[in-house]
């Protein structure tokens, strides 16, 4: 099920050239924000929290996952040279599945462990924020990866309409609908970090039983409906 | 105008054979429109091509969807208005495009990769510079352009909300003042995203990856500003707030418009800029437009030349 040329053919396209330093600038500035934030207010868990959930979790990591999500599959269908890869003899349920591991691999390192460390120099893991929002992060870099790795089979326009999940259904509606909330990845995310952290610092407005479900079947669902997407590929031409 | 070719007879094949024909290619020698005219062809079709007209319908999806969402809130805010005889509008003309600078962001970031990044991709570049187009003429039309667009879409449901302001018979001179002001800052705010958007999609050949490049930039630095000044506001460093407010497209905007244009602040604890750091937030928007395009310009002095 795994590919091993695959996956550094995918490696190389997500990271090659300065396209890693872009992808590392995030980071970078989340780690930033939080030495000033550090240096500014003294260690606070609620800042924490909040510096946690509402930049990195919300932003961040969505971000993150769009660009690698769809980076992982969607230039190639764009510029056409997926046609080499799928006219050899590896199957394509194995080409998604080896493209989704390294999309998610990608989101975690550049937005996960920067959370974690993020998380450390804020409160050093006070009520075990860190970590919680941590496990959020990896939690979410698999649902987002699948969801976007899908949208880029279906759409060429993948990443506007990844952005728009993320940031207007998730962020907007969300904040204004809360049936929405039901509907969104960071809040299933954040039900698994609330069982972690146990406090009130972290909440979620789903339960864990219905987040994990749904975080399940999503990402399987979108990982089948993709491969099942790449064998009738058509390609077409430039608009 | 055509000129008779002198009919060779044919001679007696003696000497030397080659011969150069004249088989009847002739100068152009209408008018030459010049490059205003095709700066001007440039910028048309350009901002065109910004709602996807001229384009598949594909790509008219998600411009005209954008716009509809703009416009669509004014609506219905114009409609409560009207239906409930309100005194004033229920948001303020300068504050709407900061309530829907998601929905900017968006746009920007999807049609500025679109103008420019297309054309490096399928080096077409060199293309337009073998017309009469400088290496100006063509970054003003795609700035001009896309700032147009921009515009566009910001002020369209600024004009929703001022007819419906009118109809619901507000006050004249009021609202007249408030439009004004509104569209004097939806002004700067199309000239900023547009050079922000296009310095950053003109560096990308991928259009994907200057989408999430462009969308990273607006709305990460917005997400670190409002963070950090709601920790400053906690802090009770209310001091720092507006300095803090000078790293994010939107709250540059937000701030030269509570300091000139009369708007009341989304800061965190609607602590806008004094007069003397409103003076600093206009340099620095205009000093980043400025930018924008002496970027643009050096990035395109050597473009697929």
């Amino acid at each position: 099920m795994y590919d091993p040329t695959v996956a550094r053919l995918t490696y190389r396209a997500l990271l090659g050239r300065r396209r890693a330093l872009i992808l590392g600038a995030l980071p970078l500035l989340l780690i930033a924000i939080s030495v000033v934030v550090r240096g500014l207010a003294g260690a606070d868990d609620q800042t924490a929290s909040d510096l946690l959930g509402g930049l990195a979790l919300a932003t961040m990591v969505p971000i993150i996952g769009v660009i690698a999500g769809t980076g992982a599959i969607g230039p190639e269908i764009d510029d056409g040279s997926v046609v080499y890869l799928l006219a050899k003899p590896v199957k394509r349920p194995t080409i998604i599945f080896t493209k989704l591991i390294v999309a998610i691999a990608v989101t975690m390192v550049f937005s996960a462990l920067p959370t974690l460390i993020a998380g450390f120099i804020l409160n050093g893991n006070g009520q075990q924020i860190a970590v919680a929002y941590t496990v959020a992060a990896l939690v979410a870099s698999i649902a987002y990866a699948a969801m976007f790795l899908l949208l880029g089979t279906v759409s060429r326009h993948a990443v506007v309409f990844g952005l728009v999940y993320a940031l207007v259904w998730e962020a907007l509606f969300g904040s204004l609908v809360s049936g929405a909330r039901t509907l969104s990845v960071q809040q299933w995310s954040l039900a698994v970090a609330h069982k972690v952290a146990g406090g009130d610092l972290v909440t979620s407005d789903v339960g864990l039983p219905t987040a994990t479900v749904l975080l399940v079947v999503v990402t399987v669902l979108a990982t089948w409906y993709a491969g099942q997407k790449l064998r009738t590929l058509t390609l077409a031409g430039e608009e | 105008m055509a000129v008779e070719q002198p009919v060779r007879t044919p001679v007696a094949p003696s000497g030397d054979q080659t011969r150069i024909h004249n088989i009847g290619y002739r100068t152009y020698d209408g008018p030459r429109l010049g490059r205003t005219y095709a700066t001007r062809s440039l910028y048309s079709q350009s901002l065109r091509g910004a709602y996807g007209l001229g384009r598949s319908v594909k790509s008219k999806v998600l411009p005209m969807l954008l716009f509809v969402v703009m416009c669509v809130p004014a609506a219905i805010m114009v409609a409560v208005a009207v239906a409930t005889k309100a005194k004033d509008l229920p948001v303020d003309y300068t504050r709407y495009a900061i309530l829907m600078q998601a929905v900017i962001s968006l746009y920007v970031a999807s049609q500025a990769p679109q103008s420019v990044s297309r054309d490096l991709r399928f080096k077409t570049v060199p293309l337009y510079f073998s017309r009469p187009i400088e290496t100006a003429d063509y970054v003003r039309a795609k700035y001009a352009a896309l700032a147009s667009a921009l515009f566009v879409l910001t002020a369209a449901p600024l004009l929703v909300l001022y007819i419906g302001a009118l109809l619901a018979k507000l006050d004249f001179a009021d609202q007249t003042k408030g439009f004004a002001q509104g569209l004097v800052s939806v002004t700067l705010l199309s000239l900023l995203f547009a050079g922000i958007g296009l310095v950053i999609a003109s560096v990308t050949p991928r259009r994907g990856f200057g989408i999430a490049a462009v969308i990273a930039v607006m709305t990460i630095s917005y997400g670190a500003v409002s963070t950090l000044q709601a920790i400053a506001e906690a802090q009770n460093s209310t001091g720092a707030i507006p300095w803090i407010g000078l790293f994010s497209p939107v709250t540059l905007i937000d701030g030269v418009q509570s300091a000139f244009l009369g708007a009341t602040s989304a800061f965190p604890g609607a602590v806008g800029p004094t007069n003397g750091e409103g003076v600093v937030y206009v340099l620095v928007v205009l000093g980043l437009i400025a930018a924008s395009y002496g970027l643009l310009l050096r990035r395109y002095r050597k473009v697929g030349l």
